[in-house]
């Protein structure tokens, strides 16, 4: 238990800042997946063949490869496509991109094509009346899409984004390629140093659980406040 | 448009460096080979070559800063720019310098096998104690044939990527090679007992087997040369001849007035530097 | 982009295929038993054996698979009572500790799956059964069992994708199925990108193959209501 305590001689306090990068790289991760998901959605809704098909191709194929692969994919490729944009633009030198965003970049690919799915069924789901009856009472365009698209499709969307949440957080365990300390790097780094990895390995599911439990938690709330009139 | 995209570069990535004028480096490590470089119990990186480094940067009076990589992606990572030296006892080899620029050596660690105390292998002993590859005499010979006779039908296990790795599959093909991402991992497996060998720097298994109360022991020999390279290196991108140049100066006066030497004694108990 | 060593990697990455699949396959069929086992657990009446279950779902689904190889892997193998157990046999083979460590998570899982399937099915139609004489076993077999099945399907190719996509994972315990190869490529070409897409298309192929499948088997099962 020595091991576990704060200060300088034991890793209690490291596991603890881990556990807040996991938090913190995961919440990134997730709001960036959610935002890069919207363009996919309304790819996804569209008319247009080709808008379709790229929308397609994208989440099938990030959510068709193993999540590792993804992200030393996006690891490897983001730095090398940004130093080639930035030789577009006459820039010569190398770019250090910092490990943090790196990782909730990756993961946050993931997220967005797993919300990319959950955002189009959600949109889909709307009772078409809703939609028919807003018109009938003369509200359209920006206040149809504010006012009653938008927020209906939130509230449908919501457990399935918060499946999507648990998914980002575990995922970033698996960004320790990055060099980011978060609770798996740590793990590592803590069980090899002291030749003791049951113990920081049950450290770490612990956190892990906290996180997943305590967020879970609060999906939970959201959902029940948001379908307030409806169940 | 140069300026402007550094700005806007600026907003989403930090830091900025400029290739021109070093006085920024970012030095690539791994934090996970012991006594070379480590990370301690305050999350701080130590380690022989951290303190060589800071040393190097001393004198070359430029500002270091750390980037931690995984060993797996420790070489592509530099050529992607995301340090611009990598500083992790990785050794020199031809197959390397496909890649990368080395500076000179700094320091040189003969590569150890390790077994189970009450192994049959334990008591293992050749006629001559080290060996080194590039040699071509007899008696070396004998020792290689030896070795590889000890390796045969044995599970051994490395770290991958690494000069142990090409030394079993060059010369020990029909040994059961296994690969691990960090050279803990394979302390933590050879004290399991799911190796009947490893095969790391000699200093890597010292440090492993001082602290943990492991049976381990490292048998004679101890190897050098031809797979095991010449020694280890910083590792620069090709088109980087300034920055290396600039390691190289500081790399040769920190041997010449025996920093480097000392900097050795102190996390290796011995002398290992070139 | 090296189209030749995408194209050399990708013949390479193939020697680890049949690995791969029979990890992956006797996972599934190893946790879809064990899923089966901690489903009736949940549903038993015995309390210690439903909070059991519970508890292993929970933790199970609320940890990163990574921390579950670790652990069955490095983490037992610190115990010495364990090495010297007849455990040991099939704990220090790196193949067996990625089954097992698969296998668990896949039934927790799983058993998630047909939980719910079993939820979905109407209270009438187990009214009816019992209404026309069947006993209890005879509902759960006829009635339950199929139906649950059935209602499962897509959540279970879902499942199976995944699957494929973490067995990636064991290559970090020295295993070298399609992913630890093209990690050995790597060490020595330093081009991860180009392997990673050979490996990628593999991984891609073998689910675009489930999810055919299965839009065959969910449209030969599905009943119009």
């Amino acid at each position: 238990m020595e091991l576990l305590s704060f200060g300088d001689t034991g890793w209690g306090d490291e596991m603890l800042r881990a556990c807040i990068m996991t938090f913190a790289v995961s919440v990134c991760a997730m709001s960036f997946g959610i935002i890069l998901a919207i363009p996919f959605v309304i790819m996804k809704l569209s008319n247009s063949f080709i808008l379709k098909l790229i929308a397609n191709f994208f989440t099938t194929v990030v959510r068709g490869v193993p999540e590792l692969l993804i992200i030393y994919l996006f690891f490897f490729g983001s730095s090398a496509a940004i130093m080639f944009i930035a030789r577009i633009f006459g820039y010569n030198g190398y770019i250090e991109i910092n490990a943090f965003i790196v990782g909730a970049f990756c993961v946050g690919i993931i997220a967005a094509a797993y919300s990319t799915e959950v955002l189009r069924g959600a949109v889909l789901a709307i009772p078409k009346g809703q939609i028919e009856a807003s018109k009938s009472f003369g509200i359209k365009g920006k206040r149809l899409l504010f006012g009653i698209m938008i927020p209906q499709t939130l509230r449908i969307a919501l457990p399935g984004i918060g499946n999507v949440w648990q998914l980002a957080l575990k995922d970033t365990s698996l960004i320790s390629v990055t060099g980011l300390v978060e609770i798996m790097r740590q793990t590592h780094i803590s069980s090899g140093v002291t030749r003791q990895p049951f113990l920081f390995l049950i450290t770490a599911a612990i956190l892990y659980l906290t996180l997943t439990t305590f967020s879970n938690k609060i999906f939970i709330f959201a959902e029940n406040k948001y379908s307030k009139g409806y169940v | 448009m140069n300026k402007l995209f550094a700005i806007i570069a600026s907003l989403f990535f930090v830091p900025l460096t400029l290739s021109a004028d070093w006085t920024e480096v970012r030095i690539g490590t791994e934090g996970a080979y012991p006594p070379w470089n480590g990370t301690n119990a305050a999350g701080e990186l130590e380690g022989a070559e951290i303190d060589m480094a800071n040393e190097l940067c001393d004198r070359m009076g430029v500002n270091c800063t750390f980037v931690v990589q995984d060993w797996d992606g420790i070489i592509p990572a530099l050529l992607n720019g995301k340090y611009d030296v990598i500083i992790a006892g990785m050794s020199i080899t031809d197959e390397r310098k496909e890649k990368v620029d080395f500076s000179v050596g700094y320091m040189t660690d003969g590569a150890c096998l390790v077994v189970s105390g009450d192994s049959q292998m334990a008591s293992f002993s050749p006629s001559k104690e080290s060996i080194n590859l590039f040699n071509t005499d007899a008696a070396t010979k004998q020792v290689t044939g030896q070795v590889v006779a000890l390796l045969k039908g044995k599970t051994v296990g490395v770290q991958g990527g690494t000069i142990h790795q090409n030394f079993v599959e060059q010369y020990a093909p029909s040994a059961e090679l296994k690969t691990y991402s960090t050279q803990d991992d394979l302390n933590l497996d050879m004290g399991a007992g799911r190796l009947d060998v490893g095969l790391a720097d000699c200093g890597a298994f010292d440090d492993y087997m001082a602290k943990a109360d492991s049976n381990l022991t490292s048998i004679q020999p101890t190897l050098s040369g031809g797979p095991f390279g010449d020694g280890v290196g910083g590792a620069f991108r090709k088109d980087d001849d300034d920055l290396r140049e600039m390691f190289n100066a500081a790399i040769k006066s920190a041997l010449a007035d025996g920093t480097i030497g000392r900097i050795s004694k102190e996390w290796f108990g011995r002398d290992i530097s070139m | 982009m090296n189209f030749s060593l995408i194209f050399e990697s990708f013949l390479k990455i193939l020697n680890g295929l049949a690995l791969s699949l029979e990890i992956i396959v006797l996972s599934l069929i190893l946790g879809f038993l064990a899923s089966i086992l901690i489903v009736l657990m949940r549903l038993s009446k015995n309390i210690l054996f439903s909070r059991f279950s519970r508890g292993f779902i929970f933790s199970i689904r609320g940890t990163p698979l990574l921390v579950q190889i670790y652990f069955i892997y490095y983490g037992l193998a610190q115990f010495s009572f364990i090495r010297d157990s007849f455990l040991w046999i099939i704990l220090k083979e790196p193949f067996w500790c990625g089954v097992i460590a698969l296998t668990i998570n896949t039934s927790a899982y799983t058993a998630e799956i047909i939980r719910s399937g079993l939820n979905a099915i109407s209270k009438g139609q187990i009214e009816s059964a019992t209404a026309f004489g069947m006993t209890k076993f005879q509902t759960f077999k006829r009635i339950l069992i199929p139906q649950a099945l059935r209602q499962s399907i897509p959540a279970y190719s879902n499942e199976i994708i995944l699957m494929i996509k973490s067995s990636s994972l064991v290559s970090i315990i020295t295993i070298m199925e399609m992913t630890g190869i093209a990690r050995k490529i790597i060490s020595t070409t330093f081009a991860p990108i180009e392997v990673f897409i050979a490996a990628g298309i593999i991984y891609l192929f073998l689910n675009y193959l489930i999810t055919i499948i299965f839009r065959q088997v969910e449209k030969r099962y599905s009943v119009s209501y």
